[in-house]
């Protein structure tokens, strides 16, 4: 079974093209995959990195100051979300979790789009055919399956457009994600499943998930699979190239463990001191995805001050219209909590709707 | 006009969904080669090939979560689940995914999904092939429910159902699969000839007691307004056809002419559309009944095995004594509750 553009690696392998202290670092099969990664391309992929944090960061204080009902953060995660996301073309399409902040993010969702879920002013962001994204899962691994038919409806449709899905390390113990893959097995999908394994699943380690690494499962479905240093954003935009190009060229699913760490809490309402490890935390802060290109994009000489100046106006930029974006999301209609029940006409849903507006109406309430 | 039996006419059914759009995908187990455990895909993949009538893999919730990402693409999936007790594992794709993706999506994702499951009793079957499990889809908002009783419905209200934007959970009642009855296939050609998916129709007009049943028991239904009309009881039979949304200004109209209601169905009494129905029209019709709803269903218990399933099903005698009932007669039950 194939694992990589060529020859089988041990499966505990890590693709890595950057260490932690900023060092590139060669790597016979996927530099290809990077050729073109260089300079200025480098330098946007910091940014990314960079305001994707600050929004994250932004976000959560928002949930402190009681903006937001809660957030997902994703600090730590920047490299696997950016890396990734930024190796599919447009038309590939995204099947989310609720952490993909950062791949949202990079596929053009207007940052405060990000908040609306987590305002509580709807229950989507965005149109998921506007940016070639699907609204966040919160059901863990549904949306496996979902890239799977997805997947195979391009198939059908002749054009070689691929489905990436994220999920968590948590996620592999779901039967969907694992009927996902049968599924994208047997009909040879072009879907990448692409496992951030950040380690916990709330409380739970990924150890009470998976005896041996995740990426190893993949294989007894069919399907190839990689293990990247998920806060390499080089080694990861590199492996996702990859399995798009198998996807795209129509060789089938391909499946990717990033190996990283969730620095932060689950969500804002969890607390990680009941069950992390400082060591094992401080340990994993110092492999930082943002922190080791920094230090490679000066030592190119890439990352000048001048350049180091505009990425963070930049970030403060985004950061200021995010903040603004979500004190002016607006509060949803009363009666919008009809709309789009149903696409056609509901006798029972029209009569509560009717029923209710003239409730409102009664007591003053302007019915809309 | 065609003489067919229920599950061929789903058959043919299915053919002319398939034919008319080609976005139009059969999904299930052993819907291929063998055409279905009842055959009612019997010949399509011949026909129409493996890409459009797909043998899947065995997981229902896999079914249905591919099916839903081939909806996000713009087909419309037509899934089948083998039987009603093994719709449980795909439950969640149902109810979180395939009901709640156009609410959630603001509208712009459509989920014109048709899950079809044979459903129900009286065919002597093992434990989970016996269910009636439509409450729980009843219960479910960006869900709608149908299930039919002749061949003819059978046949137009699946096509109408797959042609609908919203999924559909299309129940079949399996133990009338065998029932024969004439067919008109061209119903849907012009608009208007064939009777909305979600209205419930009259089939006997009588005066004194309305009964609603659906599926598998308007057939039974029928048997008591016709024995009834031997005593001189004359009964009117709703066939409820859809069940999310309920047609109660059908039900309404007849209640408000016979000013008593039974209300017949398969699935346990609590919580089941029975209870629903029975509210409804107590709100709407509190001052023209004559006496309270009476329902006929099966007991709170799980489905029993087979050799005991005739002592769980509505019968004819059950339907009959909550006709008494509601007529202020003596009958087995009042006797209890005088007691």
């Amino acid at each position: 079974m194939l694992d990589s553009p060529a020859g089988e690696p041990p499966r505990d392998e890590l693709v890595q093209l950057l260490d932690p202290a900023g060092t590139r670092t060669e790597h016979p099969l996927y530099e290809p995959y990077v050729a073109d990664a260089t300079g200025e391309r480098l330098l946007s992929l910091y940014e990314d990195m960079v305001v994707v944090r600050r929004l994250d960061v932004e976000a959560t204080a928002l949930q402190r100051q009681g903006e937001l009902g809660l957030w997902p953060p994703l600090l730590g995660q920047e490299a696997a979300q950016v890396g990734s996301a930024r190796a599919l073309r447009d038309d590939d399409f995204v099947f989310p979790s609720y952490r993909e902040n950062g791949v949202a993010y990079c596929r053009g969702v207007e940052p405060r789009d990000l908040l609306r879920v987590w305002r509580g002013t709807s229950q989507s962001g965005w149109d998921p055919y506007a940016v070639s994204m699907a609204t966040p899962a919160i059901v863990i691994g549904a949306q496996t399956l979902h890239a799977v038919g997805y997947a195979v409806g391009c198939r059908r449709d002749g054009v070689d457009t691929a489905a990436v899905t994220y999920f968590g390390d948590g996620a592999t113990t779901q039967g969907d994600v694992n009927e996902a893959m049968v599924f994208a097995a047997s009909f040879a999908a072009p879907v990448v499943f692409f496992c951030q394994n950040n380690h916990w699943a709330i409380s739970e380690p990924v150890g009470l998930q998976a005896q041996r690494p995740i990426a190893e499962r993949a294989p007894g479905f069919g399907i190839p699979s990689v293990r990247v240093d998920g806060n390499d954003v080089l080694a990861v935009l590199a492996v996702t190239r990859w399995a798009l190009e198998r996807a795209h060229r129509g060789d089938g699913p391909t499946f990717i463990e990033a190996v990283t760490y969730r620095m932060g809490p689950h969500t804002t309402s969890d607390d990680p001191t009941r069950y992390v490890d400082p060591l094992q935390r401080e340990e994993w802060a110092g492999k930082d995805p943002i922190a080791r290109l920094e230090a490679y994009l000066r030592a190119q000489g890439v990352l000048t001050e001048q350049a180091e100046a505009r990425v963070a106006a930049r970030a403060d930029e985004v950061a200021a219209a995010f903040r603004a974006g979500c004190t002016s999301l607006p509060q949803p209609a009363p009666l919008s909590i009809f709309d789009h029940v149903y696409a056609e006409p509901h006798a029972g849903l029209d009569r509560q709707r009717s029923q209710q507006a003239a409730y409102l109406r009664s007591i003053g309430e302007v019915a809309e | 006009m065609t003489e067919l039996t229920l599950a061929k006419a789903l058959g043919s059914g299915l053919r002319r969904a398939l034919a008319d759009d080609d976005r139009v995908v059969l999904m299930g187990e052993d819907i291929g080669a063998l055409g279905g455990v009842f055959r009612v895909t019997d010949g399509l993949q011949r026909e129409f090939g493996h890409d459009r009538v797909m043998d899947m893999p065995l997981a229902e919730s896999g079914i249905i979560g591919m099916a839903v990402g081939l909806a996000f693409r713009g087909f419309r999936p037509v899934c089948e689940i083998q039987f009603d007790g093994f719709i449980y594992p795909a439950f969640d794709q149902i109810v979180a995914q395939v009901a709640k993706l156009h609410y959630r999506t603001s509208g712009s994702v459509r989920m014109p999904l048709t899950i079809r499951v044979p459903y129900g009793g009286g065919i002597g079957a093992v434990e989970h092939h016996s269910e009636s499990p439509e409450a729980y889809f009843a219960h479910t908002a960006g869900l709608r429910v149908v299930t039919c009783s002749t061949p003819q419905d059978a046949h137009t209200m699946l096509r109408q159902a797959i042609a609908c934007d919203d999924p559909v959970v299309f129940f079949e009642p399996k133990r009338r699969y065998w029932t024969k009855g004439k067919v008109d296939e061209t119903v849907l050609d012009e608009p208007g000839r064939a009777e909305p998916m979600g209205r419930a129709r009259v089939v006997v007009e009588g005066s004194d007691v309305t009964i609603v049943a659906y599926g598998p028991l308007v057939a039974t239904a029928i048997d008591a307004a016709v024995a009834a009309s031997d005593e001189g009881v004359s009964i009117e039979v709703v066939d409820l056809r859809s069940l999310a949304p309920l047609d109660l200004d059908t039900i309404e109209a007849s209640v408000r002419r016979t000013g008593r209601l039974v209300i017949v169905h398969e699935a346990q009494q609590s919580g089941g559309l029975g209870a629903e129905i029975a509210a409804s029209i107590t709100d709407r019709c509190f001052l023209h009944l004559e006496a309270a709803p009476a329902r006929v269903t099966g007991f709170d218990t799980p489905y029993p095995s087979a050799r005991a399933e005739e002592h769980f099903l509505p019968d004819l005698d059950r339907i009959l004594d909550a006709v008494d009932r509601v007529l202020g007669r003596a009958n087995a039950l009042t006797g209890w509750s005088q007691r």
